[in-house]
């Protein structure tokens, strides 16, 4: 916590990234990203395809690293040390520990296909907290119950679908308790009606306060659930601010082609999902006012 | 036919399978060739079952068997895949001595035939006439430095009958099968998923959890196979150990059983039957390690059992 920069008060962001940039091979990626997440904010990346939103999430806990600029998570500077400054690399074991409070989901998952959905949620509890097997079950099946697969804890991710693998995923990222969930592209690997399923998960979780930086094809996730959407084009931030605003009105030529090809090419699939995703959403709630141990029996999957 | 209720449409498929004259004329075939074999087996005097099966039991066969082949192909498979999977996890390491180390052992040790490396290993003693002794490495100069004398040694072995014994035998086999091992078990970590590793280490996990955790488990579905074949291939290898020369071996007893009786033949009969005889009981080992590693692919439906959240804390 001994950054130079800015002190750790409470007007620190839980996110402060700066000129952060990012080439593979020559290629420019990321061409100098500035971002600031508070705690509790829902933030949504978004932009067409080759734009770095992806990337630039994958920075932040350094699954890449970074060529310039720097980010810090809850006043850490991600991946180096400041000292009378001069930058040192942390080594693997450091970054290990920075590592541990980001929550990741990832666009196919990753979850471990030898373990079930049950040791998928333990392993890091136990592995990289020491927690006790009991207490991490404990707490695994609590979080299968609130992702509404308290009778999945047995099944190998094979044996789900692809919304129920995506509902693990998020499960586990969650049994590590982290202070800030990247969620990359969550639900574009699932069938279309598979993809509220998984909405309803991250909805409730940015209701209960979680800040989380999504990178999403989902306009109406976006509109609806961030507190602010940042458009990026080019590995620049094109246009950002309230979501109502930007994606209704948006200010920048690119943003608004962006949108629109958006809007042609997913009205259709979009179109269906939306009546069930409010189904969804109607039945998560209701599971979370009932009583945990009798689950709903018409919940199917 | 009178299943649906209207008469055009089509109804169950009853039709004529199509013919496969040439398996019958394949079935013929085979059965002629069958029947020679088994009356050359069981007609030919020069068989002579009766002395097959008592050499197979004789005890020096037994006892090559239990240490030549069985306790040398175990104990050599397991510095195989042991020292193969530790190079190959080396040779993956962005570390460029450990990934260089790696890729020298390989080069040196699957360039050299069994056969020779085998009887080079016998030999070695030849490198430590005074024996070969354990300590501190150039301690005469160390001593020297210090104005002393002596040595700073523990243990004094007799190199000619290491070399040449049960320990030369693993040496020799298990580093020769490392080199094989390390590659199978290379492509087995780079078949898994990149993302699987990402996963881990966003989860906080460092790289050796990782590797241990995460990627070794799931490599062994690659792995498991080819190792098969490779404890198969080490069993017949083992047949190779007179090279040192280790006698307690399978094939060397009963080959000397042969020119001992004049029946040479029926000898090799034994050793033939007894190869076989373990190859087979590998395969089925092979088999069950196959389906164990194939944990979560859809192989096998887990238990059906139904969680109960209070009954599930027991069991862990």
């Amino acid at each position: 916590m001994s950054a130079p920069t800015p002190d750790t008060n409470a007007g620190m962001p839980l996110v402060h990234a700066v000129n952060v940039m990012k080439a593979f091979d020559g290629n420019q990626v990321l061409k100098g990203i500035d971002l600031d997440v508070r705690k509790g904010q829902v933030i949504c990346l978004l932009g067409p395809s080759g734009s770095g939103k992806t990337t630039f999430l994958r920075c932040i806990n350094q699954l890449e690293t970074i060529d310039g600029g720097r980010i810090w998570v809850d006043g850490d500077l991600m991946g180096y040390e400041d000292r009378g400054g001069t930058l040192h690399e942390l080594n693997n074991r450091a970054i290990a520990a920075q590592r541990r409070d980001i929550g990741m989901v990832f666009q196919k998952f990753n979850l471990f296909p030898h373990k079930t959905a049950l040791e998928n949620i333990m392993e890091a509890p136990i592995q990289v907290k020491g927690e006790n097997k009991a207490e991490a079950r404990e707490r695994a099946l609590t979080l299968l119950d609130r992702v509404g697969l308290q009778d999945k804890p047995s099944a190998y991710p094979a044996q789900l679908s692809g919304g129920q693998q995506q509902r693990v995923a998020i499960a586990r990222a969650l049994a590590m308790q982290p202070k800030l969930m990247l969620f990359d592209e969550p639900t574009s690997a699932l069938d279309p009606e598979l993809v509220g399923e998984v909405l309803a998960v991250m909805r409730e979780l940015a209701n209960e306060g979680m800040t989380m930086i999504v990178v999403t094809h989902e306009m109406s996730f976006a509109r609806e659930v961030a507190d602010e959407v940042v458009f990026m084009d080019g590995g620049v931030v094109v246009e950002q601010g309230d979501p109502k605003s930007v994606i209704n009105n948006p200010q920048h030529a690119r943003t608004k082609s962006f949108l629109r090809r958006m809007q042609s090419e997913h009205h259709a699939v979009e179109h269906v999902p939306e009546s069930l995703r409010d189904a969804v959403i109607a039945e998560t709630h209701h599971l979370h006012d009932i009583p945990a141990s009798n689950s709903d029996p018409d919940e199917t999957e | 036919m009178s299943l649906t209720p209207s008469t055009d449409r089509p109804g169950l498929i009853e039709a004529r399978p199509v013919r496969h004259p040439g398996r019958w004329v394949a079935i013929a075939v085979i059965a002629v060739l069958t029947a020679m074999l088994a009356n050359l087996i069981f007609t030919n005097g020069a068989f002579n079952w009766p002395f097959v099966f008592q050499a197979m039991v004789q005890s020096p066969v037994l006892h090559g068997l239990y240490i030549g082949t069985l306790l040398t192909t175990a104990l050599s498979m397991i510095v195989g895949v042991s020292g193969g999977v530790l190079m190959a996890v080396m040779r993956l390491s962005p570390n460029p001595v450990l990934s260089g180390v790696a890729w020298t052992f390989t080069w040196f040790f699957r360039g050299i035939p069994r056969l020779v490396l085998l009887t080079t290993m016998g030999a070695l003693g030849v490198l430590f006439k005074k024996g070969l002794d354990l300590g501190i490495p150039f301690d005469w100069k160390i001593m020297e430095l210090l104005g002393m004398d002596g040595t700073l040694r523990f243990a004094s072995l007799n190199a000619n009958e290491l070399f040449a014994g049960l320990f030369g035998a693993v040496l020799g086999l298990g580093l020769s099968e490392a080199a094989y091992m390390a590659e199978i078990a290379r492509a087995g970590i780079l078949s898994v998923d990149k993302g699987q590793a990402e996963a881990a280490q966003a989860l906080g996990m460092n790289s050796g959890k990782t590797m241990l955790r995460i990627v070794l488990p799931q490599a062994m579905r690659v792995i498991v196979p080819p190792t098969g074949n490779e404890a198969i291939a080490m069993v017949k290898d083992t047949s190779l150990l007179i090279a040192l020369p280790l006698i307690d071996e399978l094939f060397f007893q009963l080959s000397s059983i042969g020119s001992r009786t004049y029946k040479v033949f029926p000898s090799f009969v034994a050793a033939t039957i007894w190869y076989l005889l373990v190859t087979s009981v590998l395969m089925v080992g092979q088999f069950y390690l196959e389906r164990h590693f194939g944990r979560g692919f859809g192989q096998k439906a887990p238990k059906n059992k139904r969680f109960a959240r209070s009954a599930g804390m027991g069991g862990a």
